[in-house]
Formats: structure tokens, C-alpha cells, sequence
């Protein structure tokens, strides 16, 4: 009846995964009730959960981006005081715990977090930033987050129901195989992401769809903000590489359901081909990650210094190079599987290509900084201290790309601190500037600017103390995913990189208390201008947040930085006070349709990993149900009148005359 | 003479003419029906590259025979000339059955769809054939890494067709109970660009697999 699941599945003798998941469970049902209490369910559920804006689904999207960064940093939490108390004895977490662990923060933090958190604000501001309403397929958004949700949610079951895999964030064969991995952890994590991946191609494919079809009128290619730009590369990225990710899973996934041969070490199957597979879309992915967060420090950059991007045309440029370049890296993933001197050459040499794209990006951010005049708020903090850092991200990546040195750092924890280094120091850094940047945007208020500098700062510095011993570590031989060792040498690095993690935990710490208490300040911090960092795209050029359809009137764009000469234009003639011509405006209708597929998408993942076959068609015909229902509706859209639109946007006008009047006076 | 060639130089530095004109014109967003038609070849794309992983793991493991048979001792040439046949008309049979939903002709749309429908059934049934009869012979996916290779990939391509059988089926039924509206014209375009990619991958599984697999 229920497959492989009963009782014994959960793991009632562990008592860390037993408290941690029970104190998760209570506080989702806390929530659960005060949200069902305080009456607040059909507001949820009308205005976010079955929501098809792409402003709502951006936050959602960042939402679960940050939740899931806390289970992460648990994570990681554990693995570093295991790792320093862990010297000539067993620490407290046992192998296969251990194990888990470091496969779960892996998978989270690339998958749930740093994914969920550079869509969710691709999401939010590149239909702004064009200037229209919406991206290409909204309901297809909504459904793309949700399934995102399904894969993340998965995952987090494992900590209760079973166990996830402990073959690291990538599971090789053949440890990943049915023989050395006979549990379901595997099959949880190859469930959460083929799910999860249908979500994040469908964004691709929308964010690609929306950018070359969508731009208002007069955004040429070579007007478009530079976000836009990277958006679009990282989204190409997404739908020609996520179809490997998913083909290769699914190998996997026959492999190990059905007995086939594709990474065996019987029958003629080859294991060496899941690797090149599996970097074919990994290698791409960490720069789908990369660069959105690139187009972020450029918008950053340049707002803050008061000028436009230096080099936009060589940006460009640079941005598509490393968008095809990403591709034919990979092998430098497995130097030393033996592939042979001529091609470990080639692609140490290629790897060291891609690094000149990036390299032109960083002169270009330091020259739009020169001469300009740099304001240091929290963004821009970001933006310098990932300058700083990426750069030492980027001298080591060069360094492990040379193979020689490579076959000495391969699996050691140097190169744990390098992909750290770049990851942390790009990635994420890029994501908290966007959310300081863009969080005025989204909600109407600023977040609280001390409390950001002081998460900052932390950040940085816990960052350093924490991975710069890694490298140390790297050289002293100690190699990545050790459970315990006996070598008295390490034991004070791995102190110093404990005492880091805790400083960044202060870091989250303040993170936490900035967004409280911005929440509280709220009416002292509002941004009523809808423009709180005088920027340069179009995004600003709306109210915070923005209404609905975003935009009353289809912006018209004549030149690069779009915002920024139609502020001057508008400050040469004196505001505008011509009457505008409002027209009625169609906008698409909230659909549940992404959550109910979700739901039948969780309950067809849990079946699978379970072999529960019955529960597996049920998903599966409810998910085709709900989608033949949708395409049953009649009316898809529904009209907000001229007169309405008017009164939003004449509100909004009045609003900002009144406040630059005043900045005159 | 130089100087007009200069006075155009200056004005259109990298003579471009009308191009450039046209590069600094944007009409703002597209069309619905450009928009969807756009994503969905862009999906289409993304199932090529699926396809392609396929078809690489083929290449590579097409000789791993582990001991067990080869291609040119399993396949049946005729049959899958006749699938191919099946499928390639299926493919005339949608156009056709777009064509009359161009034309908002109800009747010749279901008979072109149904033509579509039954052609494509047929082609999955020769499939399934093929397959239990390879199963049959001790010649299933699990025999060697060419065969987890082959039934992956060929079945790769017939759950595609089934799934496309399901959407046509769908489609119809649309059709009966809504008529020709904009939002199902749309999902017909989309529909016929996925069952003609379908055939333009078939085209290659049988050149790829069969052809060249016949090679004794």
C-alpha cells in the first residue's frame, strides 16, 4: 500500500534531525494558525499565493530564497563545529549524519537559494526595467515558483521521513548507484530536482521570451539596462543548459529504478560519462548564477556613483562571451579523471579565457567609479566588498584552472574556498545588494540602513576568517567532506574558520533584525518619490511599490539610462503638466493553477521516492486535471479602467511633484 | 566626390542605412501570438538539447554490448520504415488539420487532428511492438549499456509522441466545446510546432540508431 515507507523511516532514535524538524514544524504551524486566526488566509491566498504578478512572484521567489538560506547555514553551522571539535575522536555528529549534512547545504544553498533568490529578482525587476506589465507568460511563472517550492519542500522532508543522500551536492556513480546507495536519500534529492527544474526552465524560457519580445517602445537591445543584459544571457543559459541537468537525473533515475546501465560499472556502463554530463550543465550553471548578480552590482555601481556604466557596449560584449566561453570549460571540473595532457590543456586554457570577460567587467565597475560621486550605502557596500573579493575568487580559480596545479588541489579544501570565495563573494553579495537595492521598490520602504551596514561588515569579515583558513588547509592537504582526522596541524585553522562561521551567523543575525525592524519603522522609512536612490532605469520611473500593471502609460525610451534623461528632460521643462491619455488596461487573472499542480507535483515526488505507484498516478492525472482546467477557463483577463488608471497614476504624480517642490524649496 | 563621400561617412559612420535606422526603432512588445509562438520554440530548443544528451550517451555507449546483441541483429529495417511513414504523414495530417484551423473550418480541423491522432497511435503501437519483442528475446534495457541506451532514447522520443497524443486528444475537445478562440488558436500553433519537432527528431533517431546501427 505504501511502497518502501513505514514507521522505521523516521529516524525517532536521532534526536538532531528529530528536534530541528520538530521545532520547523512548530513554528510552521504557529504561522499556519496566526495566519488562519488573524483571518489573513484569503488575503494569502488572493494576493500572493494564486497571484500571477511578477512582482509577487519575485518576492516569493526571494522569500524562499532567505528561508531556505537559514536551513543552509544550519547546515553549515554543524559541519564547521563538527569539523573543530572532531580531532582524534568521533565529534557529535555521526558519518552518515555528517554525510547528509554536507550533501543537504550544498544542494540547498545552490539549488533553493541561490537559484530561487537571482530568479526571484530577475522576476521583480526586468519587466520594470523594460517597461511593461508583466513578463511573457504569467501563469507559467506562477507555476514555475511553486514547483520550486515542491523541490524545496521535498527536500526538508527528507530531514523527517528517510534520509537525503550522502553523496555530496552532485551525486557521482557510482556511490550514487542503487548498490552503494540503497536508501531513498538519493531518490530525494533526484525527485526535488527534477521538479524543481521543470520550475526553473519554465522561468528561462520566460525571462528569455520577455527580454527579446516584450521591451517597451525604443528599448533597443543596446538601450536595455544592464540587469537586462545578464538576465537574458543567464537565462539562455538556463534553457540550454537545465535540459542536461534534467537528462542526466533522469539516467540517473532509470539507473536506479529499473536497473539500467547508463553509469554502471556492469555491463558496459560508463561512469566517467555522468561526470561530463553533469558539468556540462554545472559548469553553466554557476555562471546562470553569476550573472544576474553582475547585471546587479553594474545597476548598483552606477547608480551610486551618479554615472553611467563605463564600457556598457564592452559589458555587453563581455556578458555574451562568457554566456557561450561558460560552455566549454567543464572538464576542468575533473582534471584529474585522466582525460589526457592535450585536452586537460585546451580547457585549462579555455578556463583561463573566461576569466578576461570577467576581468573587463571589473576594470569597467572601478571606472564608472572613478570621477563620480560615490555614495557608500548598503548596496554599494555590497557592490565594493564583492570587487574586493571576487577578485581573490577569480586569482585562485586561474590558479586551480592550470591542470598541473589542479591534480594537487583537486578535492582538498582549497578548492572548497575557492568556489566559496566566488559564490559567497559574487553570488550572494549580488543578491543582498539587489534585495538593499530593490526592497524600496518592492514594498514602498527602505530597509534600515545601520543594521545593513553592520550585517555587511560582518558578512565580509566572517567571511574571511571563515574561508581564508580553508585555502591554508587546501595547501596543508586536508582534503574536502572529512568527518573527523588526527592530524594536530589543521585543528587551529579549522578554529579560526569555526570562529568565522559564527561571525557571519551574527551577520544573519542582524539581517534578520534590519528586516524586523524596517518592518516596525516602516512610516519613517517609506519611499513615497518611488525613485529612493536616484536611479538611472526605468524601474524608478513608477510608484513604490508599483501598481499592478506597472507602468499607466507604456513608457517611451530614447536613450541608454532611460529614467535618468527623462528626469533631466523633465527638470529643463518643469515637470510635465500636460494631461495624459489613459487608455483601459487588460492584465491577467490570479490563477491557482501553479500551486494545485505543485500540490499534485509534491504528492507524485513523495510517491516516487516511495514507490507508492497508485499516489504516483494520482499526481500525475491531478496535475494533467488541473492543467486541462486551466486551459478550460473563459476569461483569462480582466479590464482596469482608463478612469481608475488615472486616479492610481495622477495620485502618484501629485505625490512626487509635491515632494521635488519641496526638495526646491 | 570626397567630399560627399565624406559627408556620408560622417552621417552613417559604419554604413549602415536603413539597418541602423531600424535598430534604433522598437515598436515596443510583440504580439500575443508572436510572444507564444517565440516561448515556444524556445522550449522547443530546450527538448532538442534533452534529445541531444540522449543521442550523446548513445554515441557513447552504442558499442558497450556487454556480450549481448548488436543493432544490426535487433533491428527490423521494414517496420521502421513503416514507423516512419506513419509518423511522417501524421506530421502532413497536422498541417493540414492547422491549416483548417487558419481557416476556422471546424469539420476538416477534427479530421486532420484525427488522421494526426490515429497515424501517431499507430506509430506507438509498431514501438511497443518492437520493444516486447526485443524484451522477448532477452534483449530488454537491462541486457547491456547499448540497449539501456537505445530503449532510453527511442522511448525518450514515444513517451514525447504518447504526451502529444494526450495534447491532441485535449485540443480537440477544445475545439468542440470553445470553438476557434484566440488563446486555442494559439495552443494549435504551439501543438504543431511540437508534433513537427517530434519528426525532425524522429528523422534523426532513425538515421542515428537504425541506419547507421544496420551496419553489419
Amino acid at each position: 500500500m505504501f511502497g518502501k515507507l513505514n514507521w522505521s523511516a523516521i529516524p525517532i532514535d536521532q534526536p538532531i534531525p528529530m528536534i530541528a524538524s520538530g521545532v520547523v514544524a512548530l513554528v510552521i504551524l504557529g504561522v499556519l494558525a496566526w495566519v488562519v486566526l488573524a483571518g489573513h488566509l484569503p488575503y494569502l491566498w488572493r494576493e500572493w499565493i494564486t497571484s500571477v504578478d511578477h512582482k509577487r512572484i519575485g518576492v516569493m521567489y526571494t522569500l524562499l530564497a532567505m528561508v531556505m538560506l537559514l536551513r543552509g547555514f544550519s547546515d553549515a553551522l554543524m559541519m564547521r563545529s563538527q569539523q573543530a571539535v572532531a580531532f582524534q575522536s568521533q565529534g557529535y555528529l555521526p558519518p552518515e549524519h555528517y554525510n547528509q549534512i554536507f550533501s543537504a547545504h550544498g544542494t540547498i544553498m545552490i539549488f533553493f537559494v541561490a537559484m530561487p533568490f537571482v530568479i526571484g529578482l530577475m522576476n521583480l525587476v526586468v519587466p520594470l526595467q523594460l517597461g511593461v506589465r508583466d513578463v511573457a507568460f504569467p501563469t507559467l511563472n506562477s507555476v514555475g515558483f511553486w514547483l520550486t517550492a515542491t523541490g524545496a519542500l521535498l527536500v526538508n522532508i527528507s530531514l523527517v521521513v528517510g534520509e537525503f543522500a550522502r553523496t555530496g551536492w552532485l551525486p557521482y556513480p557510482p556511490l550514487s548507484g542503487l548498490t552503494y546507495s540503497p536508501g531513498v536519500g538519493v531518490d530525494y534529492y533526484l525527485w526535488a530536482l527534477q521538479i524543481s527544474g521543470v520550475g526553473t526552465l519554465v522561468a528561462g524560457i520566460n525571462l528569455v521570451t520577455t527580454v527579446l519580445k516584450l521591451r517597451t517602445r525604443g528599448m533597443t537591445y543596446l538601450r536595455m539596462p544592464m540587469f537586462c543584459w545578464t538576465t537574458l544571457a543567464s537565462s539562455l543559459l538556463i534553457v540550454a543548459a537545465f535540459p542536461i541537468l534534467t537528462a542526466t537525473l533522469a539516467m540517473l533515475i532509470l539507473d536506479r529504478y529499473f536497473g539500467f546501465h547508463f553509469f554502471t560499472n556492469e555491463a558496459g556502463g560508463n561512469v566517467m560519462m555522468f561526470m561530463n554530463l553533469i558539468w556540462a550543465w554545472g559548469h553553466p550553471e554557476v555562471y546562470i548564477l553569476v550573472l544576474p548578480a553582475f547585471g546587479i552590482f553594474s545597476e548598483v555601481v552606477s547608480t551610486f556613483s551618479g554615472k553611467p556604466l563605463f564600457g556598457y557596449r564592452s559589458m555587453v560584449l563581455a556578458t555574451m562571451a562568457i554566456c557561450v566561453i561558460s560552455f566549454m570549460v567543464w572538464l576542468h571540473h575533473f582534471f584529474t579523471m585522466g582525460a589526457g595532457p592535450y585536452v586537460n590543456a585546451i580547457f585549462g586554457i579555455a578556463s583561463m579565457i573566461i576569466a578576461v570577460p570577467t576581468g573587463v567587467k571589473i576594470y569597467n565597475w572601478l571606472f564608472t567609479m572613478y570621477g563620480g560621486r560615490v555614495r557608500f550605502d548598503t548596496p554599494m557596500l555590497w557592490a565594493i566588498g564583492f570587487m574586493v573579493t571576487f577578485i581573490l575568487g577569480g586569482l585562485t580559480g586561474v590558479l586551480v584552472a592550470v591542470p598541473p596545479a589542479d591534480f594537487l588541489l583537486h578535492n582538498s579544501l582549497f578548492l572548497v574556498a575557492h568556489f566559496h570565495n566566488v559564490i559567497i563573494g559574487g553570488v550572494l553579495f549580488g543578491a543582498f545588494a539587489g534585495y538593499a537595492y530593490w526592497f524600496p521598490k518592492a514594498f514602498g520602504f527602505r530597509l534600515h540602513e545601520g543594521l545593513g551596514k553592520a550585517a555587511f561588515w560582518c558578512w565580509l569579515i566572517g567571511f574571511y576568517v571563515a574561508f581564508m583558513p580553508l585555502y591554508a588547509l587546501g595547501f596543508l592537504g586536508m582534503t574536502r567532506r572529512m568527518q573527523h582526522y588526527d592530524v594536530p596541524e589543521w585543528r587551529p585553522w579549522l578554529l579560526i574558520a569555526g570562529v568565522g562561521a559564527v561571525i557571519i551567523l551574527i551577520g544573519i543575525i542582524f539581517q534578520i533584525m534590519q528586516l524586523t525592524v524596517s518592518i516596525h519603522r516602516r512610516e519613517e522609512l517609506r519611499d513615497r518619490t518611488g525613485d529612493p536612490w536616484d536611479g538611472r532605469s526605468l524601474e524608478w520611473a513608477t510608484a513604490s511599490p508599483p501598481p499592478v500593471f506597472n507602468f499607466a502609460i507604456p513608457p517611451d525610451v530614447t536613450g541608454e539610462d532611460a529614467y535618468w534623461s527623462l528626469k533631466a528632460h523633465a527638470k529643463q521643462q518643469g515637470l510635465e503638466k500636460r494631461e495624459l491619455d489613459y487608455k483601459d488596461i487588460e492584465m491577467p487573472r490570479n490563477s491557482p493553477t501553479g500551486f494545485v499542480c505543485a500540490f499534485f507535483a509534491t504528492i507524485m515526488g513523495f510517491a516516487l521516492i516511495w514507490h507508492i505507484w497508485w499516489m504516483v498516478a494520482a499526481g500525475v492525472i491531478g496535475a494533467f486535471a488541473t492543467f486541462v482546467a486551466f486551459a478550460w477557463r473563459d476569461h483569462d483577463e480582466y479590464v482596469i479602467a482608463a478612469k481608475e488608471v488615472a486616479r492610481i497614476d495622477r495620485a502618484n504624480i501629485e505625490e512626487r511633484r509635491a515632494l521635488t517642490s519641496l526638495a526646491g524649496a | 566626390m570626397a567630399d560627399t563621400t565624406l559627408a556620408y561617412a560622417q552621417a552613417d559612420p559604419h554604413r549602415l542605412r536603413g539597418i541602423a535606422h531600424a535598430a534604433v526603432a522598437h515598436a515596443g512588445p510583440a504580439p500575443k501570438r508572436i510572444v507564444t509562438g517565440f516561448g515556444f520554440w524556445i522550449f522547443l530548443l530546450s527538448d532538442i538539447v534533452m534529445f541531444s544528451c540522449f543521442f550523446a550517451t548513445y554515441a557513447v555507449l552504442v558499442d558497450q554490448t556487454a556480450g549481448g546483441p548488436k543493432g544490426a541483429e535487433l533491428f527490423d529495417l521494414r517496420r521502421v520504415a513503416v514507423e516512419t511513414v506513419f509518423l511522417l504523414l501524421s506530421s502532413f495530417t497536422c498541417g493540414l488539420a492547422n491549416i483548417a484551423a487558419d481557416i476556422r473550418n471546424r469539420f476538416w480541423f477534427q479530421v486532420g487532428m484525427a488522421a494526426t491522432c490515429v497515424l501517431g497511435l499507430a506509430f506507438l503501437y509498431l514501438e511497443a511492438r518492437e520493444f516486447a519483442d526485443l524484451v522477448a528475446r532477452g534483449a530488454g534495457p537491462t541486457r547491456s549499456a547499448f540497449l539501456t541506451a537505445f530503449f532510453s532514447l527511442v522511448g525518450c522520443h514515444g513517451l514525447h509522441v504518447s504526451a502529444g497524443i494526450l495534447w491532441l486528444l485535449t485540443m480537440m475537445a477544445q475545439v468542440v466545446a470553445k470553438g476557434f478562440r484566440a488563446d486555442i488558436g494559439r495552443r494549435i500553433m504551439c501543438f504543431a510546432l511540437f508534433w513537427h519537432a517530434l519528426d525532425i527528431i524522429w528523422v534523426a533517431v532513425f538515421s542515428v540508431v537504425y541506419l547507421l546501427g544496420s551496419k553489419p
